[in-house]
């Protein structure tokens, strides 16, 4: 996000064909067995010789002047290798640059990762250590004595947009203002947004619902903890390995963070214990390169889980305000939202993927959606799982009942009556292709979910979500070995292990050998041509085109070598069932060479086999999902139970679709647990109250029941399998659908985020409060 | 700081070592052993990541101090394979794509394992509640569900 | 840090006697370990009491359960014997934590960490459990509800270790039960935790009752006014929400991450009705 899109960008049509391969579920997945033995390599379980522990010392106010670092008696504690703090890396000037799907500014990133003049949040690094020992290494943070003036701070997003706020940045002048402002501001930009006229749109509404929502900062909560093992050698060459979803995007900032050229940078990226955007930013990796340097000795850094939740992005915390009209028979006329998001430290939330996704499932003639990118004493926040998108679906999706439910229209039938379709003209910009929205309405209206019988205090509730796949740069080799079997080097991190077994996939259909025969491994930064990171669902979407590509060409060069030995013009060879053959009789009659044998005449006819790819990949085949879900309500706790659930999402086409499933049902979990009890939870100086799994409660086995998935496939027009992104959408709608099946259980709408059992039980009182005075009333 | 020796069986080796109080059962696997199969989620017990049988018993590694392993008989992940032949548990959560980034997946297996150890035909509620203490934010747990019960049924001969 | 295993009841408490900076008492370690992992206390002295013999047996005596301070939650779970006499205790043992928490934690140590939130504590309460304790001044019995007096604060003086637990007989027609309220299903601390303990004549009235509340004050709470909204009634409707009343007004929460003052009282008294509910079940049959 954040670029125009190139003309130069790579589109593959989709090529309607028989497939082989592609949509079978593989029994043999690449990454798997490792997995189930313990053998599969993450970042912490890498060891050099040597190596040293590294470990960082953070602020313990959420906001606070750095008077004076002194590091002398820590430096002086024997087994202490190195200290590191401000002063040991350059400042920054503004550059701004993508970062997954968020952009981040160097100015920034270099305070984030080590606090300079202030401290801004509690958990913000103001020091790091490398000594012998992890005993030794704590030893050494109790003797660094920092010097701070504790400032007020400000944690919610309303708060901070107040007149009399403190403010984070004295230099920050609210962008996107015109004229430009006279006095800093925490509001660090305005976004706007618009199509048609909102004033008309609201004159022809018969009914109008307007709505406040707030939703707190939920995290990614990968299990795996951030993890870098760095090895800065005296020639001057830094070798980094870490659990990252990009490891170019990383040696690029560790680059320009450090000065470094980037070819004295290498990265080499580990097995990922979970990411979900979390892991789409330096944190360790910067100071751990640095630390070793200093030492001379490697420097291993595993955060602990308290530091995870501190000091790594959450999402933002969010106001939302949504006002929507339609017409009594149910359709839509304005649609006008605010959307407060915070960033927290530093500017640069998800607010820009937020406007573009708050109304994108139906068809609008006119809409205003007005953002604010707020400064906050919180972590500065990161991507997570369609970053922005859940808050907003939060609002639209809940407004969205409440006017079906005003028309007397049935949800999805609602839905269907907007749904956005091919040509639909969105508010930001481009006009829809082909996509498969009103399937996924279609196939949950007629899922055995809704046939289902709901008792007393019991409620069904519906929501659908939009996400786009992002494209970008994407390289990729393909060797083939002189025994006629592939290997596929990628580069864009395989977060889940789902994709590189996709990827072989794609490259046996497209060489016409077994999937068994395609072994696809990741590639370090000195391996291939730059990738961007594996976020905005492009991980197999982007990674795939690349494969194609690249396996193309080594068909090519088969072709070349088949035409060689046949002495014929190249262009009278294809490729067809694994096979070079003659293009037509006339050629010749020569017997049809597979990869092996072509593998073996390869050195004569001019070397080895191999294709390869550095593509920019085209964004686009955006991905839309409805979800149903049954609630049970404890109406004396305020407990929500869910009963049931079902998701259907379009995923253009599923290369392996038990794969996908999982991605879906992983997805709709962790919406669930954001819905009802995820929070960061701050005290009043500024603290966080819940770093860690027992009180920031992601949902436990028991929690959930099994989720039903359907998979719609609508091909995306410029991919040739016409695969979409899938990892996104699945986390938006959950929120909203429990929102609205908590209404249809008991009646109340919850519009503060996390719908837990204590806002339920006050929500239920209320209630009935308001439907004794009405009794009451109606009795006199 | 003076170190304790500690004899203990894991996996049916026996390791002699000397550790001291600080480092967790959890350290010793990792870190004086080289046996990182194991992982660290949390260090808190809050996760599962770093399940392990001790004497039997299905413990948090990282709530076991490393000198309580002293006589004791641990089993984590690097043990359940037979050579080349995978558990069960191990296949099933292949076959039904009971993993994704795969960290938390040594942590349930072994708990997996033990659940079946006591319970060879556990309904969908007991093995939900028996793998509450492993989290895993991939897979929304279906499938390992799936897995287990399928792992079940085919231990038991069903 | 030092780290000791002794194999006697004398030989614990001479190490702690003698220890002069911090000593911590360690059984299943499921509380101290997290503590020593984040950096919340710094002993020099561990003393493991899982090899002391007394400190992990578990007998019946005459129809009166005695079990050792360091019986781990999973040994009680696998007492059939036990979990047939004292269910409401085991209500409260089997929430402690996860499985593999409850491979590790005892009764004792849920005890001595004196969080008001701890699920074994209000069950051994309502049971009226006393705890058998020894120290430098000998031993001496402790009835459960006099032992935590505030979050992480005892009335057990400096060396003195838990022993054992004494559950007394229980007479016919008698039923337990404890319930809590959490956010989650599984792993997570209790809101609010009730443990009722009642006994029934013959006619089904309720002629002892015992009524305890975790989570809504600073150590987990006796209620004898709810006790006595049951004492010679049939348990029925008005008891009920008796019951309910005289748990609610007990409560002295706090607000915190894991509840409010309002919602914590209410849930109180929720919560006694359904464990009452569940005793009442119990004890009939």
């Amino acid at each position: 996000m954040g670029r125009a899109p190139s003309p130069f960008a790579t589109k593959i049509p989709y090529e309607e064909k028989d497939l082989k391969i592609i949509g079978s579920n593989p029994t043999a997945r690449g990454d798997a067995v490792d997995k189930v033995t313990g053998r599969a390599r993450y970042a912490s379980d890498i060891s050099l010789p040597g190596q040293l522990v590294g470990r960082v010392l953070r602020s313990p106010h959420a906001r606070a002047d750095i008077l004076s670092i002194d590091t002398s008696d820590a430096e002086a504690l024997p087994g202490v290798k190195a200290v590191v703090c401000r002063d040991d890396f350059p400042d920054m000037e503004v550059e701004h640059a993508a970062s997954g799907e968020l952009m981040v500014n160097f100015r920034d990133v270099t305070r984030n990762m080590m606090a300079r003049e202030n401290v801004l949040y509690d958990g913000h690094p103001v020091a790091a250590v490398a000594a012998t020992s992890d005993a030794v290494a704590k030893q050494a943070m109790k003797l660094i004595k920092v010097n701070y003036k504790v400032l007020p701070h400000v944690i919610d997003v309303r708060d901070a947009m107040k007149p009399d706020a403190p403010i984070l940045h004295e230099d920050q002048f609210t962008k996107g203002v015109d004229p430009k402002p006279d006095k800093p501001s925490n509001v660090a930009a305005r976004m706007e947004s618009k199509l048609g006229d909102i004033e008309k749109g609201f004159e022809d509404a018969e009914i109008i619902i307007e709505r406040e929502f707030n939703t707190k900062p939920v995290h990614q909560g990968y299990i795996e903890p951030q993890a870098s093992i760095a090895n800065y050698t005296e020639g001057g060459i830094a070798e980094v390995w870490t659990g990252t979803q990009g490891h170019f995007v990383f040696r690029a900032q560790i680059a320009k963070l450090l000065k470094m050229d980037l070819s004295k940078v290498k990265v080499i990226p580990t097995e990922l214990g979970g990411g979900f955007g979390g892991k789409n930013n330096v944190y360790l990796e910067p100071l751990a390169v640095v630390l070793s340097k200093k030492s001379n000795r490697p420097v291993k850094m595993v955060m602990d889980r308290d530091e995870v939740f501190r000091a790594t992005g959450p999402t933002s915390g969010t106001n939302v305000k949504v006002k929507m009209g339609c017409t009594k028979d149910g359709s839509i006329t304005a649609a006008q939202a605010e959307l407060n998001y915070q960033s927290g430290a530093y500017a640069g939330s998800s607010l820009p993927l937020a406007t573009i996704t708050v109304f994108t499932r139906y068809d609008l003639e006119n809409v205003s959606v007005v953002g604010h990118d707020v400064t906050t004493n919180r972590p500065k926040v990161a991507a997570y799982r369609a970053p922005g998108a859940p808050m907003v679906a939060f609002g639209v999706e809940t407004v969205v009942d409440e006017m079906a439910e005003a028309c007397g229209l049935d949800p999805i039938e609602f839905r269907l009556k907007n749904a956005a379709k091919e040509g639909t003209q969105t508010h930001f910009g481009p006009q829809l292709g082909p996509i498969g929205y009103i399937q996924t309405l279609e196939r949950a209206k007629a899922h055995p979910h809704m046939q289902e019988k709901l008792g007393p205090n019991q409620g069904r509730g519906v929501a659908s979500g939009f996400w786009f796949t992002l494209g970008a740069e994407t390289s990729a080799t393909v060797n083939i070995g002189e025994d006629g079997t592939a290997t596929l080097i990628f580069g864009t991190v395989d977060v889940t292990g789902g994709s590189r077994s996709a990827f072989a996939m794609i490259v046996a259909e497209e060489l016409g050998i077994p999937f068994e025969k395609v072994r696809t491994m990741s590639g370090d930064t000195s391996a291939l041509g730059f990738n961007f990171m594996t976020a905005g669902s492009r991980g197999t979407a982007a990674g795939s085109m690349a494969a194609v590509t690249a396996s193309r060409k080594a068909i090519a060069r088969m072709c070349e070598i088949a035409a060689r030995k046949w002495e014929v013009e190249p262009d009278q060879v294809v490729w067809e069932d694994g096979r070079a053959r003659p293009a037509g009789a006339n050629v010749g009659d020569f017997e049809p060479m597979t990869v092996a044998e072509l593998a073996k005449e390869a050195s004569w006819f001019g070397g080895t086999i191999a294709g390869h790819a550095e593509i920019n990949v085209a964004q686009g085949g955006p991905g839309f999902g409805t979800h149903v879900v049954d609630v049970d309500v404890d109406r004396r706790t305020g407990a929500v139970k869910i009963l049931r659930y079902t998701l259907i999402q379009d995923a253009g086409k599923a290369v392996y679709p038990e794969f996908i499933e999982g991605q879906f049902q992983g997805g709709a979990v962790q919406g669930i647990g954001t819905a009802l009890n995820e929070e960061y939870i701050y005290n009043d100086k500024g603290v966080l109250e819940n770093p860690g799994f027992l009180d920031y409660r992601v949902p436990v086995a028991s929690d959930v029941p099994f989720i039903n998935t359907e998979i719609v496939e609508v091909p995306n027009p410029d991919h040739p399998y016409g695969i979409r992104g899938v990892g996104e959408v699945p986390i938006i709608p959950p929120l909203p659908a429990i929102a609205n099946a908590i209404h249809d259980a008991v009646g109340i709408r919850l519009r503060d985020h996390p719908m837990s059992p204590p806002k339920v039980l006050k929500a239920l009182k209320e209630q009935m409060i308001v439907e004794a005075a009405a009794q009451g009333t109606a009795a006199e | 700081m003076a170190k304790k020796y500690v004899n203990t069986t894991i996996n049916g080796d026996q390791h002699e070592l000397l550790c001291d109080a600080t480092q967790t059962l959890l350290d010793i696997l990792r870190d004086e052993l080289d046996m990182t199969g194991t992982k660290e989620g949390c260090g808190t017990g809050d996760c599962g990541a770093c399940s392990v049988t001790m004497d039997g018993v299905l413990v948090c590694s990282c709530l076991v101090m490393g000198v309580e392993a002293n006589g004791k008989s641990i089993e984590t992940i690097e043990g359940m394979a037979d050579g080349d032949d995978l558990h069960p548990l191990q296949q099933k959560f292949i076959d039904h794509i009971a993993l994704q980034c795969g960290i938390c997946t040594p942590g349930l297996l072994i708990a997996s394992k033990a659940l079946l150890s006591e319970n060879p035909d556990p309904t969908e509620e007991e093995i939900r509640y028996w793998l509450a203490g492993n989290l895993c934010r991939c897979t929304g747990y279906h499938k390992v569900i799936e897995a287990v019960q399928d792992a079940a049924r085919e231990m038991r001969g069903a | 840090m030092r780290y000791e295993v002794p194999e006697t009841l004398d030989a614990a408490v001479g190490l702690l006697a003698s220890e002069s900076g911090v000593a911590k008492v360690f059984a299943g370690g499921t509380d101290v370990m997290v503590q020593l992992h984040l950096d919340l206390i710094e002993p020099d002295l561990i003393v493991d009491v899982k090899n002391i013999p007394e400190m992990r047996e578990v007998v019946e005596e005459d129809g009166r359960w005695r079990f050792g301070a360091a019986v781990t939650g999973k040994e009680l779970m696998d007492n059939s014997a036990f979990n047939a006499a004292w269910p409401g205790v085991m209500d409260g043992v089997r929430l402690i934590g996860s499985v593999q928490v409850r491979g590790r934690a005892t009764v004792g140590g849920n005890l001595c960490n004196a969080s008001p939130a701890a699920d074994s504590v209000p069950p051994m309460i309502a049971a009226d459990a006393i705890a058998s304790v020894i120290g430098p001044n000998g031993r001496r019995d402790i009835p459960l509800a006099d032992i935590v007096t505030g979050p992480g604060q005892t009335s057990l003086v400096e060396g003195e270790i838990v022993v054992s637990f004494k559950l007394p007989k229980r007479p016919a027609n008698s039923g337990d039960a404890y319930l809590r309220f959490t956010p989650r299903t599984e792993m997570d601390i209790a809101v609010v935790g009730c443990g009722v303990n009642i006994t029934l004549d013959d006619a089904g009235s309720c002629i002892a009752a015992r009524v305890s509340l975790g989570a809504v004050a600073a150590r987990p709470l006796l209620v004898e006014g709810a006790a006595d909204a049951l004492i010679g009634t049939k348990v029925n409707d008005d008891a009920m929400e008796a019951l309910a009343g005289a748990a609610s007004a007990a409560c002295e929460p706090i607000d915190d991450k894991r509840g409010t003052i309002e919602y914590r009282t209410e849930v109180a008294g929720v919560l006694a009705q359904r464990a009452a509910a569940i005793a009442l079940e119990r004890a009939k049959s």
